[in-house]
């Protein structure tokens, strides 16, 4: 029974090695466009993070935006599954280091002024100018990275498993 | 501008009752975007550019990943023939839908004018909030200063939805 076992692990392991993974990218003028514009996605979806206590949108917009710009490369260029799966395990460490911030930030309101959940103990300067408003821009930045990562995630874990499943 | 949101509801409920009854999904997913798309138009028309922003981000990656999930199906909806259960459900169906609307009509009597009701909160909330919280945008200030704890459970609604798409899309464990 036990070599059985071992032998049928060993060829599916083989099989998975020689199945060719590898995630097929779309046509070069795809590819060229998306060179092009998936950095200034990238940017514009950064702008509307660090600038969401002045102007609309903010982490969760801003977040999408930025999602969307890595989905982009993704889908235009394809990937190898390895690749694939490491990408996937850092952006699940990223997802959760940031939610421990965003929660950590707001019990850092205990120990200043008075004592309440998600105290504004910062500083809050001058209003409308771009290092102002206390803690809210981080907040905005760390709720940011994580809706980017959790969103690029399911996206991920889409493609993954289509490629994993045998056909 | 009651006219135009009027109009555009009147399509997405076109579009929301054609996306049920395609026969090609991928017409059905697209009709799903008339929808997200006139929501974006009628909140742009209700001067609310944050709930704009996000909407039509959001409605444009599920489009996406929605059309890749079905090119990889079969494409086609099954349709079978009504019987009496069927029948039975199609009548208790549109009973339902009959008695909420009149109740739906007769709340709608006591509601306020779109746009111009009467909330305690709000005046509060904008009563000098750029002082309060320091920020310009009042949406961010309500946002992460008055209903923290709001963006936090939405900030962990996200992580549990990741946490339950990594648990069913594995298919190592699942031998």
């Amino acid at each position: 029974m036990i070599p059985f076992r071992k032998e049928q692990g060993v060829g599916e392991k083989d099989k998975l090695k020689t199945r060719n993974v590898k995630m097929k990218g779309m046509t070069l003028i795809v590819r060229k466009t998306t060179q092009l514009i998936a950095g200034m996605i990238f940017m514009y979806g950064i702008y509307v993070i660090i600038h969401g206590h002045l102007t609309p949108g903010g982490g969760f917009a801003g977040g999408v935006i930025v999602a969307g710009s890595l989905i982009l490369v993704t889908l235009a260029f394809g990937g190898d599954f390895l690749k694939l799966l490491k990408e996937e395990t850092g952006t699940t460490i990223v997802e959760s280091f940031a939610t421990i911030m965003v929660i950590l930030i707001a019990t850092a309101g205990f120990l200043f002024g008075t004592h309440i959940f998600f105290n504004n103990f910062l500083p809050k300067g001058i209003v409308g100018e771009l290092v102002s408003a206390g803690v809210l821009p981080l907040y905005n930045i760390f709720v940011g990275t994580e809706v980017a990562s959790s969103i690029f995630i399911i996206f991920l874990s889409l493609i993954i498993f289509k490629e994993e499943s045998p056909q | 501008m009651e006219i135009a949101i009027s109009i555009i509801t009147g399509l997405m409920i076109v579009g929301a009752l054609y996306a049920i009854h395609a026969k090609d999904l991928l017409s059905s997913v697209i009709a799903c975007g008339i929808v997200g798309y006139s929501l974006v138009i009628c909140f742009l028309l209700l001067k609310a550019p944050d709930l704009a922003i996000v909407q039509i981000v959001v409605d444009t990656i599920t489009l996406i990943i929605m059309v890749a999930v079905v090119l990889d199906s079969s494409r086609e909806e099954s349709f079978s023939k009504l019987d009496i259960k069927g029948y039975i459900s199609a009548v208790t169906a549109i009973v339902l839908v009959l008695i909420l609307l009149y109740f739906f009509t007769i709340s709608l009597r006591s509601l306020d004018v779109l746009g111009k009701s009467s909330l305690r909160m709000a005046d509060y909330y904008i009563e000098g909030a750029a002082q309060k919280t320091g920020s310009a945008n009042l949406v961010t200030g309500v946002v992460f200063d008055f209903r923290g704890y709001d963006t936090m459970g939405e900030a962990v609604v996200l992580v549990t939805a990741v946490l339950g798409v990594l648990t069913i899309l594995r298919l190592k464990g699942k031998k």
